[in-house]
């Protein structure tokens, strides 16, 4: 690293800190970045990628460090600024406005930029049409929304190198790429690093990392671990460099060899969507608690909610112990005792305006009704009160709205909600996604009673961490199909994220 | 906010008491209302002798009776999230239905019953236009609002049509009392208790509450909830129906331009009562009281003189401020 000359670098990071309240996202990072390469971020998630980008994006403000463009010294305060100084910043989101055309969309952040008074539409569209053939065949013309999601990804590309920009942000371009475009996209790349231009690619996958760049620099925790020259390094290096933490929380035991039964509670087979998984089968026995990890958008929460029959067009068989379902609607599951703890407890999770007994009773408002369909207060407010105690709820009375709770709370609200129809499969999908350690454990810790008590739980995390500490087996999910199977010693972070980024094992250790 | 914390919340029976109901009284959008109505009695029974008397308080009962059924179908329905600007004229097209079918010999009953129908079959459309093609409720509902006038003015060639020879036992609905009691004040009571009942009390109309808060975490809470907003839109229109058979019945006739500008009216009246635009929230209780406060305002300043165009400018400003201090107050909620 110290051989590289200042000459050679167009960007320099040196002892960058940030803190979101108590989290401290980033601790005293340094990265650097030369003129011509494309040099790879890589790290879990909540590692401080985004948050370091998002600095040098000019949308953060760090705590402190120091930023070098050429040499000097920069403070970047906005995503404008950062424009100027020649730093463009492809978002995973798309955000493009979808009713003006592909060329209007690309003019827009050029115009943003340029001090001319007037746009001189006819070199920005003659280098936007020059872009977009390069980019693959996209009418300059076309109004974005009719565009597909890929060729959206590149239309972002496109609008950041009309911006002449010297340093390109590229975070997890490929997402939603299909093979070819991928491979369109590197093409792309290494014609812009050619000409001079650094590109900083973030991906979680190895394949792409080691294909594709030059050098790659892993961060954990906020922290800076390691700088490695692709040519020189390995992925099991570079998987080790980005998950080799020791898990610092306490989990519950798992199950013991003899409490290990063959009874299959659930038995998935062949499930397909045709879109976004195929011909997906597992089992899931009595008093274990199955974990689903996989990469984001590899499938996993389509798959559940296919079984749920909460989206997708679905075929294949569900059978609960031993019996076939017939279920066309996600009130049928429920009924059958199968239900999904949504990842997205605001939005689709809980009633936020509403109040706690009222969340609860959601899922069936007729298990405190009469008969005829009149719901009887207080046995909704009992129900919310019994299932409150038995989570360790904090609140000051049921009638409160669940908004007033804190996020570990709120989760147990979504919880015992679940709870309230004595299921008998409970899908989880990130159960604890922005709740607090202490909180954490103690979902943790209801899982695997409730696991011990019968009930099937399956966990869908992309906290390997939680995954290992808490599942006794973890099924992995790569591309829509189910890649692998790990269990008991195998159950490390470099098998799952093998698995799920290559498809496969990885070696046996040299 | 300051409630203590305790793990079950179970003590909070046990000391709550007298203190606690009233607490929660005097936080209900219902209790200001009737403090602000019963201050307006007050204030006109000094400003007018003529306010309280039987007959002042009878014409408004019956002012706002018939549009509080309306009122009763669009307070369920912008609780689910929908919201229905063609009343008005839905109303007017069950009169001019049930009035011209009268004319060509049918039963006046049965009249009646095929208008409720068509105007059920008008609601069922656009719940169709929302759930099913996807459409929004304001702008499915305008066009209802058009074309429904539409109909009643080609059906009348744009005049009213008089029903002379409507069954004294026909206009006794609209005309009659039990008692003292007028008919149309029976019925809306009627209506407003049964739905109120439902509304607060069933599992059938909580779905509408669970729908329009979220929709999306009651799809996850295995609601079907294109069925909850597609009945919600026909029950409105339903409700509309019933209305105009109600005012054909009181009027002894069919009029082609009634209700114009009543879908601002009923809804005014429901969103002062406490129900949200954005779906989730609102009582039957707390829009009926809307509607009397905004019936007992227009009756107070035509009493007091004070010009018709006026009147528009004191309703809006009304409205205007109770969505303001309910916005407030919701704010320092959340």
């Amino acid at each position: 690293m110290t051989a590289a000359s200042h000459d050679d670098l167009i960007l320099e990071i040196a002892n960058l800190s940030k803190s979101f309240g108590p989290v401290r996202a980033l601790r005293g990072v340094g990265f650097q970045l030369r003129r011509g390469e494309i040099h790879a971020l890589a790290g879990e998630n909540g590692a401080g990628k985004s948050t370091l980008m998002n600095i040098i994006d000019g949308i953060l403000r760090p705590d402190s460090g120091e930023i070098r463009l050429d040499g000097q010294p920069v403070t970047i305060t906005s995503p404008a600024m950062a424009q100027t100084l020649g730093i463009g910043f492809v978002h995973q989101e798309i955000a493009l406005c979808p009713d003006i055309t592909v060329a209007e969309n690309i003019f827009m952040a050029a115009t943003n930029s340029s001090r001319a008074l007037l746009m001189d539409f006819r070199g920005l569209e003659r280098r936007a049409a020059e872009i977009l053939r390069r980019l693959g065949d996209i009418d300059p013309a076309a109004p974005v929304r009719s565009l597909s999601i890929s060729q959206q990804q590149l239309v972002e590309i496109a609008k950041a190198l009309t911006l002449d920009c010297r340093v390109l942000i590229l975070d997890e371009p490929t997402a939603a790429l299909t093979e070819r475009e991928a491979q369109i996209l590197f093409e792309i790349m290494r014609t812009l690093a050619g000409q001079g231009i650094s590109i900083i690619y973030i991906s979680h996958r190895m394949v792409e990392i080691f294909d594709n760049c030059d050098r790659v620099t892993v961060l954990r925790d906020g922290q800076y671990i390691a700088t490695m020259n692709v040519s020189e390094t390995t992925t099991g290096e570079v998987v080790s460099a980005m998950v080799g933490r020791v898990i610092d929380s306490l989990y519950p035991p798992k199950l013991a060899e003899d409490e290990r039964s063959g009874e299959i509670i659930l038995d998935v087979r062949g499930l397909t969507d045709r879109q976004r998984y195929r011909e997906v089968s597992f089992q899931l026995r009595k008093g274990e608690i199955l974990g689903l990890a996989g990469l984001i958008g590899a499938g996993r929460t389509e798959i559940v909610k296919g079984i749920c029959r909460l989206e997708g067009t679905v075929t294949g068989d569900v059978s609960l112990h031993g019996r076939v379902l017939h279920l066309a609607h996600y009130a049928d599951s429920i009924a059958e005792g199968i239900v999904y703890l949504s990842e997205d407890r605001k939005g689709d999770g809980l009633f936020l305006d509403m109040s706690i007994a009222v969340n609860v009773s959601a899922l069936s408002v007729e298990q405190v009704a009469t008969r005829a369909g009149i719901i009887d207060d207080r046995r909704e407010t009992e129900q919310a009160e019994r299932l409150g105690g038995r989570l360790n709820l904090r609140y000051g009375h049921v009638g409160q709205p669940v908004s007033a709770l804190s996020g570990g709370n709120q989760q147990k609200v979504a919880i015992a909600k679940m709870l309230s129809v004595s299921p008998k499969v409970i899908f989880l999908d990130e159960p604890t996604r922005g709740v607090d350690v202490g909180a954490k454990a103690e979902i943790h810790r209801i899982l695997r009673d409730l696991a011990r008590g019968g009930v099937g739980i399956v966990v869908i995390s992309s906290e390997l961490p939680e995954l290992i500490g808490v599942c006794d087996r973890v099924l992995v999910v790569r591309e829509g199909r189910i890649a692998g199977e790990v269990t008991d010693d195998e159950m490390t972070e470099d098998t799952i994220m093998y698995l799920a980024s290559l498809g496969e094992q990885p070696p046996v250790a040299s | 906010m300051s409630t203590v914390t305790t793990p079950s919340g179970k003590d909070r029976g046990a000391s709550g008491g007298i203190l606690d109901t009233l607490r929660r009284l005097l936080r209900m959008r219902e209790t200001g209302l009737v403090l602000i109505i019963l201050a307006l009695f007050i204030a006109m029974a000094f400003a007018s002798p003529y306010f309280l008397t039987w007959n002042n308080m009878r014409a408004m009962a019956m002012a706002f009776a018939v549009e509080g059924v309306v009122v009763v179908g669009m307070t369920i329905l912008l609780i689910s999230g929908g919201i229905d600007l063609s009343v008005g004229s839905v109303t007017a097209l069950a009169m001019v239905i049930a009035g011209l079918l009268f004319l060509n010999g049918i039963d006046p009953w049965v009249a009646s019953g095929m208008a409720i129908a068509v105007c059920t079959a008008i609601g069922a459309a656009m719940g169709f236009f929302v759930t099913r093609v996807g459409l929004h409720h304001f702008i499915v509902s305008l066009a209802v609002m058009v074309i429904a006038r539409g109909l009643c003015l080609l059906g009348t060639g744009g005049r009213p049509i008089g029903l002379y020879t409507l069954p004294p036992e026909f206009k006794f609905i609209g005309q009659g009392s039990i008692g003292v009691i007028p008919v149309v004040i029976v019925i809306f009571v009627v209506v407003v208790v049964v739905f109120d009942f439902l509304l607060r009390r069933t599992t059938m109309f909580r779905k509408v509450f669970y729908t329009g808060s979220n929709e999306k975490a009651a799809a996850y809470s295995g609601i079907r909830t294109k069925k909850v907003v597609f009945l919600t839109t026909t029950l409105c229109s339903t409700l509309c129906g019933v209305a105009g058979i109600i005012y054909m019945a009181r009027f002894g006739s069919a009029q082609p331009t009634f209700g114009i500008g009543m879908e601002l009216n009923v809804i005014a009246a429901a969103v002062i009562g406490g129900a949200s635009l954005s779906g989730g929230s609102g009582t039957i209780f707390g829009a009926i009281l809307g509607t009397i406060l905004l019936s007992v305002v227009s009756s107070s300043l035509a009493l007091l003189d004070v010009s018709v165009y006026w009147q528009d400018i004191i309703r809006g400003s009304i409205l205007l401020t109770a969505v303001t201090i309910d916005h407030y107050l919701n704010k320092r909620r959340g």
